[in-house]
């Protein structure tokens, strides 16, 4: 394959080009043979981990059996209601947490600095088992006029790990959302200060919204790690995805493809995530840099139309 | 003190930990003149600029902003720091133009304009962006409204900060080196701008390295170093005829 780097339209007559038109450069390409050689090898690895896994004793075609069986379906959405919820109760306490971390105020500094200790320093299912037995400590729970009622009828397992993974999650996201804070440059609160704007109006119209572009893509990949972290709260007795899995898995004697199916709605879940993410992190890059970077669909388009073209190349 | 005056510094001395920045400062800028701050890097000029809109806290000293004290609270023969909010509230008269733009970057060139209006005044929104277009047409970019300030050259973001500062109906304008981060082919539409808001009457302390634009439009004119005021006058006097062997030795270094 010969390739020739005129631009299409470029070097035709219409424009007043100066002399004559430049001779195109016919170049014979770089052969990247290694690339072959690497591609034939992983596609043998692939072959026989494909192999090995046919041949193994598993009963494959119980996977389609249950993949949408009503259990599995209402599990998933319970697993991604969670992580939703975990995640919301995340954020908000991150941004404050680490809005409090920041602040000149020690006192409020300390009280996020020990929370995060806290919380960062011991294992999240250690958490939930706490939280589910802190009916120990507090009998009731009492709101004064609100509500009153005992803590074990309170604290149902999906509160649990509600509560044990939101506030976890807060400590981790505060520091996140403390690094986003503090790159945002201090001209900016300069400028908004000079024009007048308090201390909370300059946080929430200037400082964040610009630190939300360093806070995003980690806390995509957060989401994505509560998504698969979720499957703990199947030790305190809530029935989400894997917990559901688990569960047809005993019954109709095949556990271990019930976990194959599990993965797979994980990663398709995952990967949907990922997809939501990417557009986020492009949102939140306007007036970053001159031109937003393809979404994938236009990146596809893009490839498909350069296929017609005989140099193949992108533009 | 003088109906005339509108910033007048007593003694006023700062310092970031044990660097002593301003020794000092002596000054009074009245109502609608153009009042340049020149010296060396260092010299405590910026430092002083900042001081006037509270960005940094004196030691020592009075400062007062049209016969306001800055920052402080005066009662008897005692002084109470003001609340943020109060000092916000100071701040709304004086507008800053900053030598590296600090234009807001998630934010169109318009709706820089129109937020500290919006935010701060509670101005309509539509109200604030007929007033955003007649700023930015003012300053020369009216066809620029929707652009980002990554989007735009240094010497148009500049613009755009005025624009933005002006938005304010400032009563004073503070400008920190505006010119000295834009390439040298820019820096001439910024003062254009400048000059034009000079002859509108503005009154404005400006720190700069152009002494062009001190000669022909400032009416009164500072040279420091390190920390305190050497020599002041009429720019013209100081710039042709400086008295001051210090002044005369960093005027040879620059013109």
């Amino acid at each position: 394959m010969s390739t020739d780097i005129t631009k299409t339209g470029g070097g035709a007559d219409g424009a007043p080009s100066p002399a004559a038109p430049p001779e195109p450069i016919r170049a014979i390409p770089v052969r990247h043979y290694g690339r072959y050689v690497s591609a034939l090898l992983a596609l043998g690895v692939l072959g026989a981990i494909v192999y090995a896994f046919a041949q193994g004793k598993i009963n494959w075609g119980a996977i389609p059996d249950y993949f949408f069986d009503e259990r599995i379906v209402s599990g998933a959405g319970k697993t991604l209601l969670l992580t939703v919820l975990s995640m919301a109760i995340g954020i908000v306490g991150g941004i404050l947490l680490a809005v409090m971390r920041l602040s000149k105020n020690p006192v409020t500094s300390s009280i996020a600095w020990f929370y995060i200790w806290f919380f960062r320093g011991t294992p999240v299912l250690v958490q939930l088992f706490i939280w589910f037995n802190l009916g120990l400590v507090f009998q009731y729970i009492n709101l004064m006029p609100l509500y009153k009622q005992e803590w074990s009828v309170f604290m149902t397992p999906f509160l649990t790990a509600l509560l044990g993974f939101g506030l976890n999650e807060a400590a981790y996201m505060a520091e996140i959302c403390r690094a986003g804070l503090q790159s945002v440059d201090e001209g900016q609160t300069e400028a908004a200060q000079a024009l007048g704007m308090s201390h909370t109006k300059t946080l929430w119209r200037i400082v964040i919204p610009q630190a939300m572009r360093v806070i995003v893509p980690p806390t995509g990949n957060e989401v994505i790690n509560m998504l698969k972290t979720t499957s703990l709260v199947s030790a305190v007795q809530f029935t989400e995805l894997f917990r559901a899995s688990q569960d047809i898995g005993q019954q109709s004697g095949s556990p271990v493809e019930m976990y194959f199916l599990a993965a797979a709605w994980y990663l398709i879940m995952t990967s949907i995530l990922s997809v939501g993410q990417y557009y986020i992190e492009r949102y939140y890059a306007r007036g970053s840099s001159r031109q937003l970077p393809a979404t994938p669909w236009q990146k596809v388009r893009g490839t498909l139309f350069s296929l017609g073209r005989p140099n193949g190349g992108m533009a | 003190m003088s109906e005339q005056v509108m910033v007048k510094a007593e003694n006023v001395h700062k310092s970031f930990g044990h660097v002593q920045v301003l020794q000092g400062i002596d000054l009074e800028v009245r109502k609608g003149e153009v009042f340049c701050l020149i010296g060396p890097s260092g010299s405590g000029k910026s430092t002083f600029l900042r001081c006037i809109n509270h960005l940094e806290k004196i030691n020592a000293g009075r400062l007062y902003v049209d016969g306001q004290l800055v920052g402080y609270r005066q009662q008897g023969d005692k002084l109470y720091e003001l609340r943020d909010r109060e000092v916000a509230a100071q701040r709304r008269d004086i507008g800053m133009v900053f030598q590296r733009f600090n234009l807001f970057p998630h934010m169109t060139a318009a709706e820089n304009v129109m937020e500290a209006p919006v935010q701060v005044k509670k101005t309509s929104k539509s109200q604030a962006r007929e007033r955003a277009r007649e700023l930015l047409e003012r300053v020369g970019l009216a066809d620029k409204a929707d652009n980002y300030p990554s989007q735009l050259s240094g010497g148009q973001q500049q613009r755009v900060a005025i624009a933005r500062a002006l938005a304010m109906d400032p009563k004073l304008m503070l400008f920190d080196e505006p010119t000295s981060a834009l390439d040298p082919e820019l820096v001439g539409d910024v003062l254009d701008v400048m000059r034009d808001l000079a002859e509108s009457g503005m009154t404005m302390v400006v720190v700069t390295h152009e002494m062009g634009f001190a000669r022909e439009v400032g009416d009164s004119l500072v040279f420091m170093d390190g920390g305190v005021v050497v020599e002041s006058g009429h720019p013209r006097d100081v710039l042709t005829d400086p008295q001051h062997e210090r002044t005369q030795s960093f005027l040879s270094k620059v013109l």
